[in-house]
């Protein structure tokens, strides 16, 4: 299949210039890639701009409530260990209300990946800030004189909450986080890739990221090393940073065949 | 029925609910039945604690509040108890000897005191319980030779250590001689070779895994935690995985993943839980993806009395869900009921494609009972899967909320060709895409209340037992754990001359009106009895405009017992007032 047949035909609802455009092509790409059946492919979000993604491809898909893409994705990816599950969601829906999620996911390590479009504003509500915006950014009418409150690093927060495979790109090169996916699915275990993903309706300065993004080709296996790394980076490095396989979750376990549920409960007298 | 009732209090860590399990397991083996519960404060070691076992020849799933003995290990916080552990002058009390200063209280026989950590002292052991549990056995001439291996396996003892806890227990029943009670034991009249000892929470958790059940996700919490805890260890023995969620927002979304997949899925919680979980009980509804949450009701509101029973999450169940999102609430109705009714919930929950709450209690779920074995139940989980091999891909995709005239449509899961579509939480076509229109909206909404307003559900949307003589004016109404205790009330109102019916509702939402009103009509009171503060199964029977007005609201908040003797009182006086 061609990546545009992996396109479900409904027209997004997203901005002319929305760097989303970019992460669903890019998905299209890696699925074509990959040559992968769009029936085993599952595509799950919570709420926002980029979370409408799962409509747009042929594929499975699940359109959760806010803030809870990882749960849904990590219940159907237990289940169904034979799928393959991509998460998605914004900034707001995967580090501020589904924060919690994503610490607990990349610790639990299950087999999957998970794609933030972040995009630094809650967009769908009209600009707001978001866990990532940066804090002296003041266009918002909710925080007026800016958020005053330093921006979350997702990288680093992935890396010491315990993700196996950590990478950034950027929507002005959508072979580049083709490439990244196809490398995240391949990946045992919970595979992160933090997308700069503009939003030029409500921060056109974002246009100016395609100036400022460096390819750094620097993966390592050491977190450490990772963690100094990702301290020292000013956010727009891309590329893979690391990659640390460890046991997926669950653990395989034993099937057992005699077992007989009621023994516990019957007794003679 | 003859019914023996004894109380053993402590405070936490003394063994007073591993000695209500033994004396139970013991009691079990000699062919008796009973019931116990516990009651215990948050704290896990040091608050009070105490567990009431009942016995009888014959089946006992109640308690009349009566405590025929009282077998004291530490009076400390003993008057926390005085609402639920009521002493008369006819209560005979038995005392460790290092159990403290007792109580003034004006009905209390002085104590018998025997030294049971004396005993468990001189041995070098701290199991003053065993020599409880010996001292009882004794009395109730049990099965010495099963105490053993009851004691090694309750307080998982080793070999070594349970010869000494053995001994101690022997202690106990040899100083029985010196210390009698002056209360006749009870002797097994009914002939059976074989029983179940349970409580509902193990029940729940087998009926979810009989049903089919897969797929578990877990947040702990008083008191459903055991349920959860039952199932883990065994799922992945059948090919099923449990999963510790980080909340119980990720908890409910888990197992809705899991379902979506085709997986039979469950979770398990109390009220507050319940409550962070009912956003998404609407994605269930709205994406027409199975789900079972059993919902182990504690004391509220917000934290509440985590560790007591109280019916008044009914609110929250049927309507915590916001816009118009009809689903389906069950409550078992007894102990081994909680089997039944999982398995029920878990099969109506595939069928319909909906979300199913089951409203069990702390009574039920933690307390155990010897009954008689129970076979396996009739349901399983069914979902209607689509038959992709009839080209039903529309050229705008798989038709996944087609409006059907059961309101059921087929449901295509990954990995099957033909099938691709994105289950939503927005509204939707017929093709599972995202539509805001009137006509889309109206079509969805009645598909999802049509497909449970037309599901046949069966005879067994409730439970009654008629009065044994004489046709019965007046009908005592009760859901969940109260319909044993109802049951109970109706002999005691036998006794008193009085014939009454009893009715127990398992299908709680959507109720079959009109096999309700046909019931209903039948009496000239019907007395509405809960365990919740302001009649919340009332208010909701008086919204659906029931053609009788003869209800009578009998609402009393937990953690108390709502005693059968307090049900009784309340139907004579709604009947003497009729009259």
């Amino acid at each position: 299949m061609k990546p545009k047949q992996y396109k479900s035909g409904i027209k997004p609802i997203w901005c002319p210039g929305c760097g989303h455009y970019s992460v669903l092509n890019a998905i299209t790409k890696a699925f074509a890639a990959e040559e992968l059946a769009p029936e085993n492919c599952v595509l799950v979000s919570g709420i926002g701009c980029s979370s409408r993604l799962p409509a747009y491809v042929h594929s499975y898909g699940f359109h959760g409530v806010h803030g809870r893409a990882l749960p849904i994705a990590t219940g159907l990816k237990v289940a169904r260990p034979d799928l393959n599950v991509v998460a998605l969601g914004g900034d707001g829906d995967g580090l501020s209300i589904g924060g919690n999620h994503f610490i607990h996911a990349c610790r639990r390590n299950v087999n999957m990946v998970y794609i933030i479009m972040d995009n630094e504003v809650y967009g769908m509500t009209k600009g707001q800030t978001s866990p990532t915006t940066p804090e002296d950014w003041d266009h918002s009418k909710l925080t007026p004189h800016g958020t005053d409150v330093p921006a979350i690093q997702p990288c680093s927060l992935a890396l010491s909450a315990g993700a196996s495979f950590i990478a950034r790109a950027h929507s002005g090169d959508a072979n580049r986080i083709a490439q990244i996916l196809i490398d995240a699915m391949h990946h045992p275990g919970f595979a992160f890739i933090h997308v700069l993903s503009q939003c030029i309706t409500f921060c056109p300065e974002q246009s100016h990221w395609k100036k400022i993004i460096q390819v750094r080709e620097e993966v390592t296996d050491d977190p450490q090393q990772a963690a100094q790394f990702l301290q020292g980076d000013n956010g727009f490095s891309v590329g893979v940073f690391y990659r640390n396989p460890r046991p997926v979750w669950p653990h395989p376990s034993q099937i057992d065949k005699e077992i007989n549920l009621r023994q516990g409960f019957q007794h003679s007298i | 029925m003859k019914t023996i009732t004894i109380a053993m209090v402590g405070s936490g860590g003394t063994g007073v609910v591993a000695l209500g399990d033994m004396l139970l397991q013991l009691a079990a083996g000699k062919g008796l039945f009973g019931i116990m519960r516990k009651t215990f404060s948050p704290q896990i070691r040091g608050g009070e604690s105490a567990s009431i076992v009942r016995l009888s020849a014959e089946p006992v799933a109640s308690f009349d509040g009566c405590i025929d003995l009282l077998l004291i290990l530490d009076w400390n916080n003993f008057q926390r108890f005085s609402d639920e552990i009521v002493i008369t002058e006819n209560t005979l009390v038995v005392q460790d000897a290092q159990a403290g200063q007792a109580p003034e209280l004006d009905a209390l026989n002085s104590p018998l005191q025997v030294d049971f950590s004396g005993m468990a002292d001189s041995l070098g052991s701290s199991y003053a319980n065993a020599a409880a549990l010996g001292y009882l056995s004794a009395w109730m001439q049990l099965d010495s030779a099963r105490l053993l291996s009851v004691l090694s396996q309750r307080l998982h003892l080793s070999e070594q250590d349970a010869e000494v806890v053995y001994q101690v227990a022997q202690q106990g029943s040899k100083a029985y001689a010196n210390s009698p009670l002056s209360l006749t034991p009870l002797t097994n009249t009914q002939s059976h070779d074989s029983y179940w000892l349970a409580t509902g929470n193990q029940m729940a958790g087998l009926g979810a895994l009989e049903a089919g059940v897969r797929f578990v996700a877990a947040y702990p919490i008083t008191p459903a935690s055991d349920a959860l805890e039952w199932i883990a260890g065994r799922i992945e023995q059948i090919g099923g995985h449990l999963v510790q969620a980080e909340d119980e927002l990720a908890a409910v979304n888990m197992a809705i993943g899991a379902s979506y997949g085709g997986v039979p899925a469950f979770t398990a919680t109390s009220g507050p839980g319940l409550a962070l979980m009912s956003e998404s009980m609407g994605l269930a509804v709205a994406s027409e993806t199975p789900l079972v949450i059993l919902d182990v009701m504690r004391g509220g509101p917000s934290t509440g009395i985590p560790t007591k029973s109280e019916q008044s999450d009914f609110n929250l169940a049927l309507y915590g869900l916001h816009g118009d999102a009809p689903h389906i609430v069950l409550s078992p109705l007894s102990i081994p009921d909680c089997c039944n009714t999982v398995a029920w919930a878990v099969r109506l929950a595939s069928e319909l494609q909906t979300l199913v709450v089951v409203l069990s209690d702390q009574f039920l779920g933690q307390s155990a009972q010897i009954f008689p074995p129970i076979a396996e139940t009739q349901h399983q989980a069914h979902l209607l899967k689509a038959d992709l091999s009839t080209a039903n891909e529309g050229e705008d995709g798989f038709n996944r909320y087609i409006d059907t005239e059961s309101g059921v449509s087929p449901m295509a899961l990954p990995g099957q060709a033909g099938g691709e579509y994105t289950a939503d939480g927005l509204e939707h076509t017929e093709n599972a895409i995202p539509s805001p229109r009137v006509q889309d909206h109206s079509k969805q909404l009645d598909k999802r209340l049509r497909k449970l307003r037309n599901h046949q559900y069966g005879d067994q949307w409730c439970a009654t037992k008629p009065a044994c003589e004489g046709s019965a004016g007046c009908l005592l109404l009760c859901w969940g754990s109260l319909y044993e205790s109802a049951c109970e009330a109706q002999q005691l109102l036998q006794e008193r001359g009085h014939s009454v019916d009893v009715m127990g509702v398992r299908l709680l939402s959507p109720l079959p009106l009109e096999e309700l009103n046909k019931q209903l009509k039948q009496y000239s009171s019907v007395v509405v009895v809960e365990q919740n503060h302001q009649g919340q199964f009332f208010h909701y029977l008086r919204s659906l405009g029931l053609e009788t007005n003869a209800l009578h609201c009998f609402a009393q908040p937990g953690p108390g017992l709502l005693s059968p003797t307090t049900m009784a009182n309340k139907c004579e006086e709604v009947m003497v007032n009729e009259a």
